[in-house]
């Protein structure tokens, strides 16, 4: 399972080299070398996890572009998610978590945005991902989004199932997508305000009522009394 | 003879004509129609809005929401550990599954590898939990279509996997028993002939569907050539599980995707149907059903000795990072997309689920078809409403 030379039935033969501990995965280096071909200067960063995953990152306005293009070039038929993230660490700070959970004993609410996987310049990325059912090839597309209430072009044309994706997007972070047939809230109910997965919607249950924390505290049977946090594992 | 042959001959196109001059006399006027929140036919509150000519689907909306917990924003403030107790409540008729993926992309971002040990006893639970869900579909979807026996049999027979898990795992629906590095506990004493036992009933429990439901002539009519999704259609909304592989589409996660569950040592197989209709649907189901049942079977006989935890710390602290890791789910491919700050709690989890993508093809597939049809298209695409609203 974890070799990286299955040849069981139905893998595709993925052309990998081990090169002592540096595991080179030639066949999605080549695909993201030839998307970002395609792509030109709307491609501006990749990151490849041999043998597990692709991460690419484009412009906002080539967010349709690299649908279509992994679509009809690449043959990504599969549609899995499109969701967003929030950069923005939450103004709240830890102040929902329960202060015993805490081992940090300084937080910064002030940081700095910092981003993941091909890193970010915005406050709102788009994230999304495809597949490739024969050669089973996932790529995850993320790209920066302008301003506080972003627009973006919808994937309709590309994939039609990106429909409710982009509703949930839109009502849960305020990204708004252009040429959407039907651009109304999908879980939410019509007079809701705010965009609930923005970090800075605070959670108003944890304000009412703080959550208590680690409160089982109490031994198995047979648990060793002595056994602390620094020395013990996970039984 | 050549005489009735005619006066025969004549009365079948009296009958056509007769029946044809009545469809152009009825005079046919639109009409909406609420299908739910409250409808049988939903496994919840799923509420569809069926514009209708006639008989015929013009346009087809669900609407969600109705059991919208906000998973993903509630994700944030829990910590690793906690998450698998709310991600329980997904697919509630199989959550075990839900709670594999979550662990496997928190393991593959710490670095951790379960011991074989656990890794084949996640699977067997795995594997007993798409059985105790897929069962009842298969009574279900019956039921629907007014045979009110199968799923009796259905529930009787679903009540011993669920005994099985529970006696494993002490929850028979909400487990919680997958961790970071392992499982919580070992298997008690006996289980395994004891679930040997509850897998020849499933065994027979599937001949007598075959028996009962796919070849009953009325089944059939109710469900051949309804609901057809060709692969292109069914890929490009994202559809999962059966469903796509009913649609000829040969691929499975267990078999292809490689991540930390052990389908690749085991020997069984991946079922497609070239249809694409609500029978197909059922028909691969219920040899899924089977196949589950030869894999737990495999698992028992070697599930091999050792340690059922890795060594990891006490306290979870995920290292910075993203990782998306999906499993084929009862219901088709569910993901979790983590993004870790290295901190306790997720930074950000995104929740791909089956039935939501399921789901969303609805306008589409429900478009033309008769008010009878879209019970059986809606009973075949088998979604749950909690996989839908998270």
């Amino acid at each position: 399972m974890s070799s990286p030379d299955t040849t069981e039935e139905g893998l595709v033969e993925e052309s990998v080299e081990s090169q002592g501990d540096l595991i080179i995965d030639e066949e999605r280096d080549v695909l993201v070398e030839s998307i970002k071909k395609d792509l030109g200067s709307d491609f501006i960063d990749s990151h490849v996890t041999p043998q597990i995953d692709i991460w690419i990152r484009v412009t906002q306005k080539a967010w349709l572009e690299t649908a279509r293009v992994l679509f009809e070039k690449y043959e990504m038929s599969f549609f899995n998610f499109l969701s967003a993230i929030d950069w923005k660490p939450s103004p709240f700070g830890r102040d929902m978590d329960a202060a015993i959970d805490n081992t940090d004993d300084e937080v910064d609410i002030e940081s700095e945005m910092e981003w993941g996987v091909t890193g970010g310049e915005k406050r709102f990325q788009l994230l999304a991902r495809v597949h490739n059912p024969v050669t089973n090839i996932g790529i995850n597309i993320k790209a920066d989004l302008e301003g506080d209430f972003p627009e973006v072009e919808t994937w309709i044309p590309v994939y039609p199932g990106a429909n409710w994706h982009e509703r949930e997007v839109m009502e849960m972070f305020g990204i708004s997508f252009t040429n959407h047939p039907n651009m109304v809230n999908l879980y939410l109910p019509t007079e809701f305000e705010g965009n609930p997965l923005r970090k800075d919607f605070p959670l108003l249950s944890r304000r009412a009522k703080p959550w208590p924390g680690i409160v089982d505290v109490e031994l198995m049977p047979g648990e060793d009394d002595d056994e602390t946090e620094e020395s013990g594992e996970e039984t | 003879m050549n005489l009735e042959a005619s006066t025969q001959q004549l009365s079948y196109i009296a009958n056509q004509a007769s029946d044809a001059r009545v469809n152009i006399e009825l005079e046919t006027e639109g009409m909406t129609l609420n299908l739910g929140p409250q409808h049988p036919a939903t496994h919840g509150t799923l509420r569809i809005i069926v514009r209708l000519d006639g008989e015929q689907v013009v346009s087809a909306e669900p609407v969600m929401g109705y059991m919208h917990r906000g998973y993903e924003k509630l994700t944030e403030v829990r910590t690793y550990p906690q998450v698998t107790t709310l991600v329980n409540r997904i697919d509630w008729l199989g959550s075990f599954a839900n709670e594999v993926p979550f662990i496997l992309a928190a393991e593959r971002l710490m670095d951790v590898e379960a011991p074989p040990r656990a890794q084949w006893i996640r699977t067997a639970l795995f594997e007993l939990s798409r059985i105790a869900n897929v069962v009842l579909f298969l009574g279900d979807m019956a039921v629907q279509l007014g045979a009110t026996t199968p799923v009796f049999y259905a529930f009787r027979d679903r009540e011993f996997v669920l005994n099985q898990i529970e006696s494993v795992t002490g929850g028979r629906f909400h487990p919680n028993f997958d961790r970071i590095g392992g499982i919580k506990d070992d298997l008690p004493k006996g289980w395994i002939q004891e679930t040997k036992d509850v897998l020849a009933r499933i065994h027979s429990f599937c001949d007598e569907m075959q028996d009962l439901v796919v070849g009953n002539e009325i089944f059939q009519t109710r469900t051949r050539g309804i609901g057809i999704i060709p692969a292109d259609v069914g890929l490009s909304y994202g559809l999962s599980g059966a469903n796509i592989r009913s649609s000829g589409v040969d691929w499975d996660l267990r078999r292809d995707g490689g991540v930390g569950l052990i389908h690749d040592q085991l020997d069984w197989k991946v079922w497609t149907h070239p249809d694409g209709d609500s029978f197909a649907r059922y028909w691969v189901r219920l040899q899924e059903v089977r196949e589950s049942c030869k894999m737990v079977d495999q698992i028992l006989d070697g599930i091999p000795s050792g340690p059922i935890m890795a060594k990891v710390p006490r306290i979870i602290k995920v290292p910075p990072g993203e990782a998306y890791v999906e499993t084929e789910n009862p219901l088709g491919i569910m993901g979790y997309y983590i993004v870790s700050k290295g901190d306790l709690v997720p930074y950000r989890v995104k929740i791909r689920s089956a039935s939501f993508n399921n789901v969303s093809i609805t306008p589409w597939v429900l478009k033309g078809v008769y008010v009878p049809d879209v019970i059986s298209i809606l009973a075949s695409l088998y979604f749950i409403l909690g996989d839908i609203d998270r």
